[in-house]
């Protein structure tokens, strides 16, 4: 019996994971990308007329958890509308039985593929639009949990979107009663320990607060400051925290105290608010002293000294050109 | 701080130091004090015209430009009154009238907007 080649195996899988949306208002276009719930297929709203992204769970089930997860990670997307937030148009059931959710379709790349072309100053206001949204959904009760570079993607025309909600933990007076968090293990994917309930973990190796890799259940909103703290590392050294730790060493010191901070053991020890970390990273874009780092007299003059360089050399200037003319009046 | 405010403070404590450094001059010590004075003046002349430019054009460069037309102008103007040193006060004039052109542009704070 002759055996099927791995292309074939793969169209073969890739067929029966294929939505059915005869009758539903979509219309295929390609497959785009999978991940621990389902896959994601670039499809067309044939009433609308836009191009739109199907997050497809891979397997049927009307009581099924996976789909109560899905829906849930619809309503939160639903009640979070901020620009950096990922819009969600519609959610429900596929003729096959799968639950859909249907949202806008970024293009674009994700922050490991973006990262690479940016400078340093452009590498810290892109974190400062990152945590924006994060800011906003800790401020409605929501907790992303799974923040990693992978889940940030930056559109076309320079848009910040936090994407895949999907782990997030809900506020108790977020959503309406009986929608208690989902507790049961979801398909892993690579380098990742999605898993969430009591006592269980869920997150991204590098990425995940010792509190959450923990199990615990009472994580707050600090656990994204933390996952913040090592995406802003993943930034300026281009891996993930514990993946490279000599390359730290390259890192400016005020943004190594920063990311150091957030990433505290202690939950208290860290910055308590995504916008208190950007205020430092604000600060040091500045030129201005951060929270994080008490610098010595050196450190300091220098980084006055940089931020009012052009102010100091024309003073310098005129009282060398006073020095010199007094200097040559004596003459 | 206030732009036109930045360019009196500095203009005037630039222009001071300006006229005080005519006391290495020994011809000129006699009137230092009338130099002093004519130089702070100056030097306030020359902030408010740099600061009020900087509240009405926002551009670092064309405030450096117009600071430097003023610091020379009137600095020519007082060289002409001393029919000489033409180079010993175009020259620090004009300097001033730069720093204070980038720091008002640099520092000031414009006014703030009224709410409709």
């Amino acid at each position: 019996m002759k055996s099927l080649s791995d292309r074939v195996l793969a169209r073969l899988q890739a067929d029966m994971q294929m939505p059915d949306l005869s009758g539903t208002r979509y219309n295929l276009l390609r497959y785009v990308a999978c991940g621990g719930m389902g896959s994601v297929w670039l499809a067309e709203d044939t009433v609308l007329k836009r191009r739109v992204a199907l997050k497809v769970l891979d397997f049927a089930g009307p009581a099924d958890d996976l789909g109560v997860r899905l829906l849930r990670e619809a309503r939160i997307l639903a009640s979070l509308e901020h620009p950096g937030i990922v819009p969600v148009h519609d959610a429900g059931t596929l003729p096959d039985g799968r639950a859909f959710c249907c949202m806008k379709y970024v293009e674009g790349q994700t922050l490991t593929q973006h990262i690479a072309t940016l400078n340093l100053p452009d590498r810290l206001r892109l974190l400062e639009r990152i945590a924006e949204p994060l800011d906003f959904a800790h401020a409605r009760g929501f907790i992303h949990r799974d923040l990693k570079p992978d889940n940030v993607m930056i559109g076309a025309f320079g848009e910040v979107l936090v994407m895949d909600w999907g782990l997030a933990k809900v506020g108790v007076t977020s959503l309406e009663a009986g929608e208690t968090e989902i507790a049961r293990a979801v398909q892993p994917t690579q380098n990742s320990l999605h898993v969430t309930g009591q006592g269980s973990v869920l997150g991204t190796r590098g990425y995940i607060s010792p509190e959450q890799a923990r199990g615990a259940i009472e994580v707050d909103h600090r656990t994204d400051i933390f996952s913040l703290g090592a995406i802003l590392t993943f930034m300026l050294t281009g891996s993930a925290p514990g993946e490279l730790p000599a390359a730290s060493g390259t890192m400016p010191r005020p943004l190594r105290a920063i990311s150091e901070k957030a990433m505290a053991a202690d939950p208290n020890a860290r910055y308590q608010s995504a916008r208190g970390m950007t205020a430092d990273i604000t600060h040091y874009l500045n030129g201005e002293p951060v929270s994080a780092y008490l610098e010595n007299l050196l450190e300091r003059s220098g980084r006055v000294f940089a931020r009012h360089r052009t102010a100091v050399v024309l003073v310098g200037v005129y009282l060398i050109m006073r020095v010199l003319f007094i200097l040559f009046v004596r003459r | 701080m206030n732009k036109v405010l930045l360019g009196v403070l500095l203009g005037a404590i630039l222009g001071a130091i300006d006229g005080t450094t005519a006391w290495f001059t020994p011809e000129a010590r006699a009137e230092i004090a009338g130099i002093v004075i004519g130089s702070t003046i100056k030097g306030i002349i020359a902030g408010i015209l740099i600061g009020v430019f900087a509240r009405k054009v926002h551009s670092l460069a064309l405030g450096i430009v117009f600071g430097l037309g003023v610091g020379l102008l009137l600095a020519f103007i007082v060289a002409q009154m001393q029919h000489g040193y033409y180079f010993q006060i175009m020259l620090p004039g004009g300097m001033v009238g730069l720093i204070v052109g980038y720091a008002t542009q640099r520092y000031g704070r414009g006014p703030k907007l009224q709410q409709t």
